[in-house]
């Protein structure tokens, strides 16, 4: 935890000092510009990575009844068959994250003396991560308002249910709160339980520090300490259409933006390199994206090599006369194949033997 | 590499997603400031407004809502600015006073940056313009 701290910390050093002494151009236009493409072509190798990966045989990781006899009503989410049930499961993987819905927490409890191990529904991790990505989701779409011109209204739209209780001025997002929310239970989640402590490593930790950086230099930006957000789209519209700020259009916005800047800018370049991409990685679940049909669908090997097989036709064509003469049954009787011509050689190469 | 068919559209998908705002934008032409209408005197002199021009692009909503606290609610109807100045506080009185042309300056920039506030569910809008 103390590293990714000070990783955050230098991070922030960095980013303040260096928009304090005038390398604002540096943080806000080509840092966010490289860490753009590193997280663009960075995601695409990791998913060719993993789509190079051969994944040989389904893996049933069955929920509920798997499809078995027509009588038996089987769990078609849990263990689709069909097309379209699997979509369906993937769909509410992705957008309601059912996996983590069926968490469970293990206690060890006592049964009259005898111990026991007693598993309890735990919905918090669910409940929290589903806030903190929804919030995440929400904040990625009302910064669009900086980077389309002009603002389409599906944004005006989102942002007015943001600030719907039009509480203070500038107005207080929810989605500022929530997903403060959501981060916090996760980090405190890792340093209250015992055992998630253990498991942790800085990555855990650093991933979680980042995000509340960014989050934080955000509402820190909204908030405390403002910018003139007229120039702040000026710079990023530059950015997008290719007509890049002026150094003086740049250097008229105050420090937290840089700050602000290097810290998405920080991670997106961490991004394809850190579990962080479980965002491109869930579709490449192989519990979640593969059929549950191994009861009816022969799943072969992709890298096996191609087999030579010795059929019983071939077999008895090469032993025929061995075998009529032990008495043994042929399929076919040996009066046929002894007229054609391939019998007579198979004899000639047997006769050594 | 396996399932290319799914593979390939998800990438292209995925691009095409993250630079949605430069293909969004590729006709846009070239965005520049907001350009407001700065008030000016009767000799065409810039005015002096309550707070530093800069101070006031990135801060003026904060002081609107204190402004709006501290006569309303507490009853001061005087300013006194980081420049020493004393400025009445009130909205119609003083910001409008020289603010008069609402479309081409509170709405400009707001529309632009997508900042819709409320000030105008309660209060009169300026029509210096008309």
């Amino acid at each position: 935890m103390a590293i990714a701290l000070g990783a955050i910390l230098i991070i922030l050093a960095i980013a303040w000092g260096g928009a304090l002494i005038g390398l604002k151009y540096l943080l806000g236009v080509v840092l966010p510009s490289l860490a753009l493409l590193v997280f663009i072509i960075g995601f695409i190798m990791r998913l060719v990575y993993w789509a190079k990966s051969p994944v040989p045989f389904a893996i049933p990781t069955t929920g509920g009844q798997e499809k078995s006899l027509d009588w038996i009503k089987p769990a078609r989410l849990d263990t689709p068959t069909s097309t379209m049930a699997l979509i369906g499961r993937m769909a509410l993987e992705i957008f309601a994250f059912r996996s983590l819905f069926r968490n469970t927490r293990a206690v060890r409890t006592d049964d009259n003396g005898t111990p026991r191990i007693t598993y309890y529904s735990s919905k918090w991790l669910w409940l929290f991560a589903l806030l903190f990505h929804y919030s995440m989701l929400v904040i990625v779409i009302r910064h669009a308002r900086f980077i389309l011109e002009p603002v389409p209204f599906c944004i005006n739209a989102v942002e007015f249910l943001d600030g719907l209780f039009q509480v203070g001025t500038p107005r207080f997002f929810m989605s500022n709160a929530l997903i403060l929310a959501g981060l916090g239970f996760l980090f405190l989640r890792r340093v209250c339980n015992e055992r998630l402590r253990y498991l942790s490593l800085p990555a855990d930790y650093f991933a979680l520090f980042l995000l509340l950086a960014v989050v934080g230099s955000g509402i820190c930006m909204r908030y405390i300490d403002k910018v003139d957000i007229a120039m702040v789209k000026v710079v990023l519209m530059g950015l997008v259409t290719f007509n890049l700020p002026t150094m003086e259009q740049v250097s008229q916005i105050g420090s937290i933006f840089f700050i602000h800047v290097t810290f998405v800018s920080v991670l997106l370049i961490y991004f394809p390199f850190s579990k962080l991409m479980h965002m491109g990685g869930i579709f490449f679940s192989p519990t979640r994206n593969l059929k549950c049909n191994t009861r009816e669908v022969r799943h072969i090997n992709p890298w096996n090599p191609p087999k030579k097989f010795h059929t019983y036709a071939a077999y008895e064509d090469d032993f025929r006369e061995l075998m009529v003469e032990a008495d043994l049954p042929v399929d076919k009787p040996l009066e046929e194949s002894a007229d054609e011509e391939p019998a007579t050689e198979e004899t000639n190469e047997k006769a050594p033997a | 590499m396996y399932n290319s068919k799914y593979v390939i559209t998800g990438i292209i998908l995925f691009v095409v997603l993250f630079t949605s705002p430069i293909w969004i934008n590729i006709c846009t032409p070239k965005y520049d400031y907001p350009d407001v209408a700065k008030p000016v005197g009767q000799n065409g002199e810039a005015l002096e407004c309550v707070e530093p021009t800069e101070w006031m692009r990135a801060n003026h909503m904060e002081l609107l809502i204190e402004w709006r606290d501290q006569a309303l609610r507490e009853e001061k109807r005087v300013y006194v600015s980081s420049t020493g100045k004393e400025w009445e506080t009130s909205l119609q009185k003083t910001c409008l006073a020289c603010h008069t042309d609402y479309d081409n300056f509170c709405k400009k920039c707001h529309d632009q940056n997508a900042v819709e506030p409320y000030c105008w569910d309660c209060h009169i809008q300026p029509q210096g313009n008309k």
